[in-house]
C-alpha cells in the first residue's frame, strides 16, 4: 500500500516513529530513522543532553589497531564473547565488533574532541579484559562527549523540515520534534497486541497525551535506582523497562547485573572512579597488615598487597568487572583487608606522571578531589565496588546473516516480543551476556541506534497500516485509563496512606545491594522475594507526598509510578537470580564456586547455557528459557590466568 | 562542636506565582551535599519549626557535576547543588540558602525551565555539518595542540552558571550568552566544522550576539568547567569583526 509508507497522510498528518529516550541509544536510532527520511518523536525525562550517558568516563572501544598491536575486530569480537561468560548471542556482538571502527570514525566526523597521537591520529588506552590498546577516548568524559556529538546532530535534524513524497515541505513540521521533561506511562497496544504509540506525560504540569507511532523504540536506560545508590543517574529508574515487561514484553537475564569494583563509597551516590584509570596505571592495594589505618601515602612499598597483580600476572589490575569486584570484596568482607581502617581499598595513581595523568584522566580525579576533598595525585584513593550496569534487560530478536553477523534492515533486529516495539542501549539484553567489559556499552548503545533505526523502518514498510489509520477512541482510552490512574494516585492522603515512598525506596535499595549483588546466597534470595511481597503491600499504603493540584508540576507524584516499576524490575533481578544454579559472570553464588566448595558446579555449560526469560503475570514474574545463539565460537574456559597466591 | 544538623532555607513557589521561605533542619552526615540535604526533606517534609510541609522539588541527575541538571543559586551564587558540600557551605552551622535561579522562568520550587538555552543552540547552527552517519572513512587528523584547546571547550554542560551571572541576560534582553560563543568557537576550530564558521559568525552577528555582551566577565568567573569564555569572547570577537569588514567581498 503505497498510500500508507508515504510519510504525510492524505489529511496532512505527518506519520512519525516514536523515540522514547535520548541517550546514545536513543539519539543514534534517531538519527537513523531521519536519514531514512522517517519523522521522529522523541521523548526524555531530561533535556537529552543531560541523559545518563552523560556520565561515561572511560571510552568505547574499537580495534582499529593504531598501536599496531596486531589487533582485529575478531579478537574484538571473542573477547567480549568471553568477556560474558559466553552467555550472550554471538551474532550481534559479532556485528557490534566489526562496526567499531567505523562508528568511532563517524564520532570524530561530527567533532568529539578525541585524544590524539603524535601524529594527529586518534589515540587508545587500556580497559579492562583486553591485552590491547583498544578505547577511544575524550579526555575522562567520553560519554558526555559522545552525547553531546549525537544531540548536536540531532538538533540539525530539529531545524530541518519535514517533506511529502514530491518533495514539498511541510510548513511547520519539523524532522524531529522533542518532547523532554515528558515521562513515559503506558504503550498503546492495538487488539492485535502490535504497539501502535504511546501515553506520556509532561512533567511540567501533568498533562497526559497519546502519540501515534508506526514504530515504537525503548532507549529508556538501566534501572540502577533499584539498588538505591549505585554509579548511575537518578533518573536510572527503569519504570519504562517495568511498563513494557507488564504490557507482556519479555526480560531477559534480569540478574546479570553488573558491579563495578572502583566507586567512591558516598551517601547519595556512589560515584565512579573510571577502569580507565587502571588502563592509565593505576594499581589496586591494601596495607598487608590488616590493621593498619595510616593514610595510604604513608605506608611504604614494602607493606602493601597488590593483590589483583599477583593473583593475575598477565591481566593484572584489567581483569574483568565481575572477577575485580568479587576479589576486592573478598578483600574486604572476608579476609579483614581495609583502606584507612575503612571498608575500602587503595587505588593508587600517586606513581603516575602528574601532567600525563592530568591530560587523560583529568575528568575522573576531578570528582575524586570535588567530593572526598583529597588530592588524589598525591594520596592514593579509597574505593569499593558499586552497582553500575544491567546486562540483562528487555528481550530482543535478531536475525543472523549470511556472514555470521546481523542481517542488514532486519525488522527482527533489536524488536521485544511486543510486535512494532523495538529497544536499544542498556535497556535492551543483547550484547554483553553475563558481564559488560569496559568501554563496550557506548559501543552497544550506538551500534544498537544503527541496527534499531534501519529495523524499524523495514517493520514500518512492511506493516499493512499505519498507527494514524487506527480508530482514535484506541488512543482515547488508554489515555483515559491513565488519567484515572493518576487521578486515583491523588487520592492517596490521610488514613491509611502512611508509607513514605522516598523511605521504601531506601529499604528497597539497601536491600537489593546487600543481598542481591557480589555474592549471593540461595537463603537470602528467599528472603528478599519474601519481602518484595511486603513492600508491594506498603506500596499500596503509600502516601502522596504532595497535594498540589493538576497543572502543577509533583515529582513526589511521579516518583510513585517510578517506585512501582522498580519493585517490579526487582523480583524480576532477585527471581532470575535464585533460580539460576550456576556461576556465570556478574552472577556469583559462593556455594556453587569450586574454588570454595569441592565438586561443585561453577559455570554449568550443561544446564545454564541459557538465557533467561520473564514474564509478567498476575502472580508476578514467571521464568522461562531459551538456547544461546553459539554459533560462530567453542565455548572455553575463562580465568585470566589465575595464579594460587598462598595469601588470604 | 556539635554539628548534627543542617539547616536549609528555602524559596519555594508555583510557576510565575509569589515566592515564599520554608526552613528545614536535616541530619548532618560527612561527605554531604546540597542534593543528600534535599533527599532527608523528601523523606521527611517536616519545616524547622514542626509543621508538615512537602518534598522540595529540585532537577538533578548524574551527581557528579556532569550533567548541568542541578544548578541553582546557594548562598547567592549559581552552581550545581550537586558538587556543593556542606562542609564547605556551613563548616560552623550556617544557614545554607537555596533559591532558583532568577533568568528563567521558574516551574516549581528550584526547578526552572532553561529551554531557552537550547533554542540558542538551535540558533548559532552549534554543530559539525557531515554528510550522514554511513562509512565515510576516518575523520579529519587533529593535532595534540589542537585538541587540548577544543576538550575544554566542549565540556560545557548548558548549566547557565554563566547566563545567570550575566548582567546583559535577562527576559527584556535577546541576548544568546557567552555559552553560545565559546561553542562557536569550537566549531570553527574544528577542521570540518570550519566549513560552515561563516554561518555560525552571522548568527552572532545578529540580533543577541555577541555585541549584546558588555565584557563584564562575570560569566567566566562562575562557570563550574572553567571554560575560557572572556578568551573565546575575544577570539569570536575579532573573527566577527573580520567578518563584518571583508565579509561583503566573500559573498557572491
Ligand atoms: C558512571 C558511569 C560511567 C560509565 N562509563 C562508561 C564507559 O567509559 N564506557 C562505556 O562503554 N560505558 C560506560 N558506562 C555505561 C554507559 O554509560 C551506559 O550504559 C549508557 O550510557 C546507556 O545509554 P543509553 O542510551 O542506553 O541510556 P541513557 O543514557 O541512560 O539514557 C536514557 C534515556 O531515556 C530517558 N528515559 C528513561 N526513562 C524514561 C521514561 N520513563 N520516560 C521518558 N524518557 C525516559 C532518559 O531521559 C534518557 O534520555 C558508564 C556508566 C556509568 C554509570
Ligand atoms: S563577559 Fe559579561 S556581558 Fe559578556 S557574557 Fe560574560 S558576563 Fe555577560
Ligand atoms: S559555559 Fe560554563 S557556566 Fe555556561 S553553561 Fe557552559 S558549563 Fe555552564
Ligand atoms: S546532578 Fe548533574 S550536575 Fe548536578
Amino acid at each position: 500500500m503505497a498510500a500508507k509508507t508515504s510519510v504525510v497522510t492524505e489529511s496532512g498528518e505527518v506519520r512519525r516513529a516514536l523515540v522514547v529516550g535520548g541517550g546514545l541509544g536513543g539519539l543514534m536510532t534517531v538519527l537513523k530513522l531521519c536519514e531514512a527520511g522517517v519523522p521522529v518523536d522523541l521523548f526524555s525525562l531530561v533535556p537529552v543532553k543531560r541523559s545518563h550517558s552523560v556520565c561515561a568516563q572511560g571510552g568505547i572501544n574499537a580495534s582499529v589497531n593504531i598501536k599496531g598491536e596486531g589487533d582485529s575486530p575478531y579478537t574484538h569480537f571473542y573477547e567480549t564473547i568471553k568477556g560474558g561468560d559466553f552467555l550472550a548471542n554471538q551474532p550481534p556482538a559479532k556485528g557490534m565488533a566489526e562496526a567499531a571502527p567505523g562508528i568511532v570514525y563517524m564520532l570524530d566526523r561530527m567533532g568529539v574532541p578525541f585524544n590524539r597521537t603524535p601524529e594527529g591520529n586518534l589515540d587508545f588506552r587500556r580497559f579492562g579484559g583486553t591485552l590491547f590498546h583498544r578505547t577511544a577516548f575524550a579526555g575522562a568524559t567520553t560519554g558526555q562527549q559522545l552525547l553531546y556529538a549525537l544531540d548536536e546532530q540531532v538538533r540539525r535534524w530539529e531545524t530541518q523540515d519535514v517533506e511529502d513524497d514530491r518533495g514539498v515541505t511541510l510548513p511547520g513540521q519539523k524532522m524531529v520534534r522533542k518532547f523532554e521533561a515528558w515521562d513515559l506511562v503506558a504503550l498503546v497496544l492495538d487488539e492485535g497486541g502490535t504497539c501502535r504509540g504511546i501515553v506520556a506525560q509532561d512533567l511540567k504540569n501533568n498533562s497526559l497525551q497519546a502519540f501515534r507511532g508506526d514504530a515504537v523504540c525503548l532507549a529508556t536506560g538501566g534501572p540502577g535506582l533499584v539498588f538505591g545508590r549505585s554509579t548511575n543517574s537518578m533518573i536510572n529508574t527503569g519504570s519504562a523497562s517495568a511498563i513494557a515487561f507488564q504490557a507482556g514484553a519479555r526480560y531477559a537475564n534480569g540478574e546479570f547485573i553488573q558491579v563495578h569494583p572502583t566507586a567512591i563509597p558516598g551517601t547519595d551516590k556512589l560515584r565512579l572512579i573510571s577502569e580507565s584509570v587502571r588502563g592509565e596505571g593505576g594499581r589496586i592495594w591494601v596495607p598487608k597488615d590488616k590493621g593498619d589505618k595510616r593514610e595510604g601515602a604513608r605506608i611504604p612499598e614494602a607493606e602493601r598487597y597488590y593483590f589483583l597483580e599477583e593473583k593475575y600476572p598477565k591481566y593484572r589490575n584489567l581483569v574483568p568487572r565481575d572477577i575485580a569486584s568479587r576479589e576486592l570484596f573478598r578483600a574486604v568482607k572476608h579476609e579483614g583487608y581495609s583502606a584507612e581502617g575503612q571498608e575500602a581499598v587503595f587505588l593508587d595513581v600517586t606513581h603516575l606522571n602528574r601532567d600525563v595523568v592530568k591530560k587523560k584522566l583529568e575528568g575522573v580525579l576531578e570528582i575524586y578531589e570535588k567530593f572526598v576533598g583529597v588530592d588524589p595525585y598525591t594520596n592514593p584513593m579509597k574505593i569499593f565496588p558499586a552497582v553500575h550496569y544491567s546486562m540483562g534487560g528487555l528481550w530482543v530478536d535478531f536475525e543472523k546473516g549470511p556472514d555470521g553477523a546481523l542481517a542488514p534492515a532486519s525488522a527482527r533486529n533489536q524488536q521485544t516480543s511486543i510486535p512494532g516495539l523495538f529497544a536499544t542501549g542498556e535497556a535492551d539484553y543483547q550484547y554483553h551476556g553475563a558481564n559488560r567489559l569496559g568501554a563496550n556499552s557506548l559501543l552497544s548503545c550506538i551500534y544498537g541506534g544503527m541496527v534499531t533505526g534501519p529495523a524499524m523502518v523495514a517493520w514500518r514498510d512492511g506493516e499493512r497500516r499505519s498507527a494514524l489509520d487506527l480508530p482514535s477512541s484506541l488512543f482515547e482510552a488508554e489515555t483515559r485509563r491513565q488519567q484515572d490512574a493518576w487521578d486515583a494516585l491523588g487520592k492517596r492522603t490521610g488514613g491509611e496512606y502512611t508509607v513514605n515512598p522516598y523511605e521504601l525506596h531506601g529499604r528497597l535499595g539497601d536491600m537489593m545491594l546487600l543481598k542481591c549483588t557480589v555474592e549471593r546466597h540461595d537463603k537470602d534470595l528467599d528472603e528478599v522475594l519474601a519481602t518484595l511481597q511486603t513492600m508491594k503491600a506498603e506500596f499500596k499504603r503509600c502516601a502522596l507526598l504532595d497535594p498540589a493540584g493538576s497543572g502543577t508540576m509533583n515529582q513526589p507524584r511521579v516518583f510513585l509510578r517510578h517506585l512501582a516499576g522498580m519493585l517490579t524490575l526487582a523480583e524480576v533481578i532477585a527471581l532470575g537470580a535464585r533460580a539460576r544454579q550456576e556461576c556465570r559472570g556478574a552472577h556469583y553464588k559462593p556455594a556453587l564456586d569450586p574454588e570454595l566448595t569441592t565438586g561443585a558446579v561453577g559455570r554449568d555449560d550443561k544446564d545454564w547455557l541459557k538465557t533467561t526469560l520473564a514474564t509478567h503475570s498476575k502472580d508476578g514474574p514467571a521464568l522461562s528459557y531459551e538456547p544461546v545463539d553459539i554459533s560462530l565460537l567453542a565455548l572455553a574456559r575463562r580465568d585470566y590466568g589465575k595464579v594460587s597466591t598462598g595469601k588470604g | 562542636m556539635g554539628l548534627d544538623t543542617v539547616t536549609l532555607k528555602i524559596r519555594r513557589g508555583e510557576g510565575p506565582g509569589p515566592s515564599r521561605w520554608e526552613t528545614f533542619k536535616v541530619p548532618r552526615r560527612p561527605m554531604m551535599n546540597v542534593v543528600s540535604c534535599l533527599l532527608e526533606v523528601q523523606k521527611n517534609p517536616v519545616t524547622a519549626d514542626g509543621k508538615a510541609s512537602t518534598p522540595v522539588q529540585w532537577d538533578c541527575s548524574c551527581l557528579e557535576e556532569v550533567c548541568g541538571a542541578c544548578t541553582m543559586v546557594i548562598n547567592g551564587r549559581v552552581r550545581q547543588s550537586c558538587s556543593a558540600l556542606v562542609k564547605d557551605l556551613s563548616p560552623e552551622g550556617q544557614t545554607v540558602v537555596l533559591e532558583p535561579m532568577s533568568k528563567f522562568p521558574r516551574v516549581r520550587d528550584l526547578v526552572v525551565d532553561r529551554q531557552r538555552m537550547f533554542d540558542a543552540l538551535r540558533k548559532t547552527r552549534a554543530w559539525v555539518e557531515i554528510d550522514g552517519t554511513h562509512q565515510l572513512g576516518p575523520g579529519p587528523r587533529v593535532s595534540q595542540e589542537d585538541q587540548e584547546v577544543m576538550y575544554p571547550l566542549s565540556r560545557c554542560m548548558t548549566c547557565g552558571c554563566c547566563v545567570e551571572a550575566c548582567p546583559n541576560y535577562n527576559d527584556r534582553s535577546a541576548f544568546l550568552g557567552p555559552q553560545v560563543i565559546s561553542l562557536a568557537r569550537l566549531y570553527n576550530m574544528h577542521p570540518s566544522g570550519s566549513m560552515q564558521a561563516s554561518q555560525r559568525l552571522d548568527a552572532l552577528m545578529g540580533v543577541g550576539g555577541i555585541a549584546d555582551c558588555g565584557k563584564a566577565q562575570n560569566c567566566a568567573e562562575v562557570c563550574p568547567k572553567a571554560i575560557p569564555l572572556t578568551e573565546s569572547i575575544a577570539v569570536l570577537g575579532r573573527e566577527t569583526l573580520k567578518r563584518a569588514l571583508f565579509g561583503w567581498l566573500l559573498k557572491g
